[in-house]
């Protein structure tokens, strides 16, 4: 365990105060250049880019995601075969899962060829290759994430305290707001960090989806290891991500959430 | 009415959740080779499997899964079993530091693990880097699973048995590793398709012989869609599907 991950990991570290090789590699001496470099505004756009992406995505699993699990936790006996068909897409090749977005959004793709027979559009709509498709790529991709731990929070709401607040007046949408909402915040919370840490990493979605222009920090990551064979920054880069991943993790875990849920 | 609207809007969502797949392996049976339906054909099956770059590709995916689900199977097994018998918070917290490393970051950092190790062995990228690559991030998925196995497990059945006079070692191989067999082999599948599937990790630790079957689709899929995509990828969610519920049936023994 420790071989496979903390050796990989300490590589990286050692490698990110190291200075770059003339084909690649790292060389003497040892330096904080590379997170100097981190602060360079075009980095810092990308940092942002990244950080906004990923709010974006996991703001939309929300709002798909919590009616989802509302509905699910209220479907009685079906409740397992809905909670199966959430995650059945998720047990199906990651690669394959993204392409079909591709085949779905190109310019000769589903949409454009449907809205084109129709006479809808007379060109086709530039779908691909922007920050939309990337959002939906990563939304697709990672809502089962967000609907899990809001379903197994929602289940355990007692239904009683939904009948006391529609007895003492309360209009549906104030039950909501006032009481569901409020009583599921645990939920919410772990299932939006849950979709954020692997959309803030995200390498395969922005790579394809988002053709080169959308460049995240996983993008940054991987030019800097293969073309710009930058590899201490692309090291500091990494651990950035790590830390943040980490640290993200550890306030989910040490929270009353993770006590809940897990 | 309430209650109708929500199902609408679940309905959607999960619309959602499926549609996209669902599309892509109709048009696998596609006739034509452009996304207009023409009528049933298995034309692209045919193709994909007289592609000599995918069944290339398939081979190596093989060999790699098969191997890379192998050893982090007892790797996995005995960290699972050793967590249990004593646990270690730093261990546990690695585990899951690990499942949420973004792909990339593992990637990368195996890489640099590589291009160092390779300083003093004269090795070049290859399968084997691909397969260690595959163990090191397959064995948190078998630890996983095994350690819900055991957390439901007697501790008093090994310490019974060693009451008996079994040793250690008997305890642990006679009652509970067939305990945990069921288990075992969920955790294997599980390794099986993770390994089978992973195309961030292995882009980076492959040589230039070795391309397994997600980079072949990638590589594919970057040229420009040919519905011997759709029908390698309509493949694959198949018997992805099909172990994935055989491994959900064995955890739940």
């Amino acid at each position: 365990m420790a071989l496979f991950f903390a050796a990989p990991m300490a590589i990286v570290c050692a490698y990110s105060f190291l200075t770059r090789g003339d084909y690649g590699g790292v060389e003497r001496p040892w330096t904080i250049e590379s997170f100097a470099r981190l602060v360079d505004p075009l980095y810092l756009a990308i940092f942002w880019r990244s950080l906004w992406i990923g709010s974006a995505a996991t703001g939309l699993c929300v709002l798909l995601g919590f009616p989802l699990a509302l509905f699910i936790s209220r479907a009685g006996r079906f409740r397992n075969l809905y909670l199966q068909l959430v995650l059945l897409p998720f047990w199906t090749s990651f690669l394959v899962r993204t392409y079909a977005w591709l085949f779905i959004l190109r310019d000769t793709g589903l949409v454009n060829t449907a809205l084109q027979s129709f006479h809808i559009v007379g060109a086709p709509l530039p779908l691909l290759y922007n920050d939309g498709a990337v959002l939906v790529g990563l939304v697709y991709n990672f809502l089962p994430f967000f609907v899990l731990p809001m379903y197994a929070t929602l289940e355990r709401l007692d239904p009683a305290l939904m009948e006391a607040a529609a007895d003492l007046g309360a209009r549906p949408s104030a039950t909501l707001r006032r009481v569901i909402i409020p009583l599921s915040m645990p939920g919410i919370v772990a299932g939006s960090v849950l979709v954020f840490i692997p959309c803030l990493g995200a390498y395969l979605t922005p790579d394809l989806l988002g053709g080169g222009k959308t460049v995240m920090l996983g993008n940054l990551v991987q030019n800097q290891f293969t073309t710009a064979r930058d590899w201490p920054f692309g090291s500091a880069v990494s651990l950035v991500l790590m830390l943040a991943s980490a640290l993200l993790l550890a306030g989910l875990m040490r929270s009353r959430v993770a006590k809940e849920l897990l | 009415m309430r209650q109708r609207g929500l199902a609408i809007y679940s309905a959607l969502a999960l619309a959602f959740l499926h549609a996209p797949l669902l599309v892509l392996v109709a048009f696998s049976f596609n006739e034509s080779r452009f996304t207009v339906w023409q009528g049933f054909s298995l034309r692209w099956y045919v193709a994909a499997m007289q592609d000599p770059q995918l069944i290339e590709g398939l081979v190596n995916s093989l060999i790699v899964a098969v191997f890379a689900a192998l050893i982090s199977t007892v790797i996995g097994t005995l960290a699972a079993y050793g967590m249990w018998r004593r646990s270690d918070t730093l261990l546990s917290g690695s585990l899951y530091l690990s499942l949420v490393t973004p792909e990339i970051v593992t990637g990368v950092s195996l890489l640099a693990l590589f291009q160092w190790a390779f300083r003093f062995l004269h090795l070049r990228l290859g399968l084997h880097t691909v397969i260690v690559a595959h163990v090191a991030f397959s064995i948190a998925y078998v630890t996983i699973v095994i350690a819900a196995r055991l957390r439901s497990y007697d501790h008093s059945l090994e310490e019974a048995a060693m009451d008996l006079g079994a040793s250690e070692w008997h305890a642990f191989s006679r009652v509970t590793l067939p305990v945990l067999a069921p288990a075992i082999a969920a955790a294997g599948l599980l390794a099986l398709v993770v390994s089978f599937d992973d195309y961030v990790i292995t882009s980076l630790v492959a040589g230039v012989d070795s391309q397994t079957l997600p980079m072949v689709i990638y590589a594919m899929a970057r040229k420009g869609v040919s519905p011997v995509v759709n029908a390698v990828s309509t493949l694959i969610v198949v018997s992805f599907g099909a172990i994935i519920l055989i491994s959900q049936r064995l955890q739940r023994e």
